[in-house]
């Protein structure tokens, strides 16, 4: 059978029957980059924390609307525009009922989790945060969810408090809780650790942010890979993530808010379809979320994240989980066992990311050896510098695994670390 | 596929476990710091400049075999030598590193030990990491007290 043959008949997206028992090499056939070989080896993909492959479904919608739907969007009377838009907003809808948002126009279309904090950050940022006040953060920060609100503190002279992490990773929830205060303005923090794979207790953080009348901004970016979000149940006010870490394209994210504090803010961008009525004396916004989505979007990019969660869904990320937890379990106990190896980040809690170091031989020596095993994963200090200072390493190595990852594939990353120690031994 | 033996040749093994001239410079009269932000080396390479010439040198800081290596193989090699001397060795540094010139044919015969980063050039993500030491170097001669970064 060919590739593409296999393809097509492996294709859980199109299969009717129940998948039954999670089958990663039927799911495999679905990716299409998989089935190549790096220096002469199979590639081993684990790379997975910095962005996921694409199935056949996601590549597939965005070529079928090209060929057959693009036009621009919110604008013309002519069919094709009018069936792009709705394929838009269809995918709003799509978006909504994965996060169990409200409203679809609770949903605001960014580039990614790093644009949707900017966004919060300039905006709500910008007229609620006053000099004296609080941003509480955490130090298990992406750069992403640091920065753009530095840049807001040091515009309004506010202060940036960071709560602690213990020695296994994990949040500090009784330092969290002290750091809360009248000056709180805004508590953004990560729902899944990139650098170091924690959990947070995310329910519990924001009744306690709530408590001071905060608003929370969750940076969600490495948990919808993993784990159901239900935006209601957490009671957040903003959740941000970026659609090629679940399984769908670059430059295209989310950005969901409560209506209640959308309708409130200022705009990002000003432009284009962010409008009601322009005269050069006043201009009428448009109403949430096309406020806040300024100019022609990524159209291609929102219905290939659209089928991105399609397919997450069809897996069940129940089933995702589950496998992943069992990949996770695996690598971290055979890690374990490898003499001057230390796991950084082994929270209770965890999704499936594991970082870790070696005595004497630098991540990135590890990661080229491993490279040249057809092992992908990634090396440095995975845009979060302060974590790994708390750490006192310069850099981890980090092996993220995706739900088309195979135990085969933990082997082959445990027998390419026997070669890095070959090497420098 | 490249040979792994290529890039962690012994001499840059054995360099990175024990790092030559790996202290602080009391004597110093130029220093300078250089990182890479990809992956989190920093150096830090300490200069006793004598008029035109290096008369001792010496670094610290942490960071990857190869950009390790190149620092200690470094110190070694342009201990004595002028500020012309040592532009024109990291230019055939340079060449051999990223393949522009063939290890064995180094016009300058200082090159010597130097060529075993030739296997560097099979890995151009590598490149960085063996010039870092050197670029920090040229930043510490030239008086920049700023610090270099390879991005
Ligand atoms: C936890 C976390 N937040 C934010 C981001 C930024 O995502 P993007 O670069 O897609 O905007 C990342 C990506 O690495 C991340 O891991």
């Amino acid at each position: 059978m060919t590739v593409a043959a296999k393809h097509q008949a492996l294709d859980v997206t199109t299969a009717q029957a129940p998948l039954g028992a999670y089958d990663p090499q039927k799911i495999r056939a679905n990716f299409p980059i998989l089935f190549q070989q790096v220096n002469g080896k199979p590639l081993v993909y684990l790379d997975n924390a910095a962005t996921t492959q694409k199935p056949r479904a996601v590549i597939d919608a965005i070529t079928r609307y090209y060929e057959a739907d693009n036009a621009n969007i919110h604008r013309g009377v002519h069919y094709l525009s009018q069936h792009a838009t709705q394929r838009y907003e269809n995918s709003r809808e799509t978006v909504r009922r994965f996060l169990n948002a409200a409203e679809p126009s609770e949903i605001v279309f960014v580039r990614g989790a790093t644009e949707g904090i900017n966004l919060i950050a300039q905006t709500l940022g910008r007229t609620r945060v006053r000099a004296g006040d609080e941003v509480l953060i955490t130090a298990m920060e992406h750069h992403s969810n640091i920065v753009p609100w530095q840049i807001l503190c040091e515009e309004k002279g506010a202060m940036l408090r960071v709560a602690p992490i213990n020695d296994a990773g994990e949040l500090i929830l009784d330092e969290f809780a002290r750091l809360l205060g009248p000056r709180t303005k805004i508590v953004a923090v990560p729902h899944v650790s990139n650098a170091l794979g924690t959990i947070n207790p995310l329910r519990q953080m924001v009744e306690l942010a709530h408590r001071h009348n905060a608003v929370v901004v969750v940076d969600g970016a490495q948990a919808v890979p993993h784990l159901a979000v239900d935006v209601r149940a957490l009671d957040c006010d903003f959740y941000v993530f970026s659609g090629h870490k679940l399984y769908g394209p670059t430059g295209i994210g989310v950005l969901y808010g409560k209506s209640a504090l959308l309708n409130a803010m200022p705009p990002y961008q000003g432009g284009g379809d962010m409008i009601l009525s322009v005269t050069f004396e006043k201009t009428t916004y448009n109403k949430i979320p096309h406020k806040f989505e300024a100019g022609t979007p990524d159209v291609s990019g929102v219905i290939g994240l659209a089928a991105a969660i399609n397919y997450v869904n069809e897996l069940g990320l129940d089933r995702i989980e589950a496998h992943e937890r069992d990949l996770l379990r695996q690598a971290t106990e055979s890690l374990s066992t490898i003499p001057g190896i230390r796991l950084i980040g082994t929270a209770k809690e965890k999704a499936s990311v594991l970082s870790f170091v070696m005595d004497g031989i630098h991540p990135h020596d590890i990661g080229t050896i491993l490279d040249q095993e057809g092992i992908a994963i990634r090396t440095g200090h995975h845009c979060a510098q302060p974590v790994m200072e708390r750490f006192g390493i310069p850099a981890t190595a980090r092996a993220s695994f995706a739900f088309y990852n195979t135990r085969e594939e933990v082997n082959a990353l445990i027998k390419g670390i026997d070669r890095v120690r070959e090497v420098f031994a | 596929m490249p040979d792994l033996r290529e890039l962690y040749q012994d001499v840059i093994l054995e360099h990175s476990k024990a790092p030559r001239n790996y202290r602080e410079l009391g004597a110093a009269n130029r220093r300078a710091e250089g990182f890479n932000p990809l992956c989190g080396d920093r150096y830090t390479v300490y200069v006793d400049l004598d008029g035109d010439a290096i008369r001792d040198i010496a670094f610290q800081g942490s960071g990857c075999a190869i950009s390790k290596a190149s620092a200690s193989l470094m110190t070694q090699s342009v201990k004595g030598k002028t500020q012309a001397e040592v532009e024109e060795l990291f230019g055939e540094f340079h060449k051999i590193v990223t393949g522009e010139a063939p290890a064995s044919n180094g016009k300058v015969p200082a090159v010597g030990k130097l060529s075993v980063f030739a296997g560097v050039s099979a890995y151009p993500v590598r490149v960085k990491c063996a010039t870092l030491a050197w670029h920090t170097l040229r930043a510490a001669l030239a008086g920049e007290h700023e610090s270099v970064s390879t991005e």
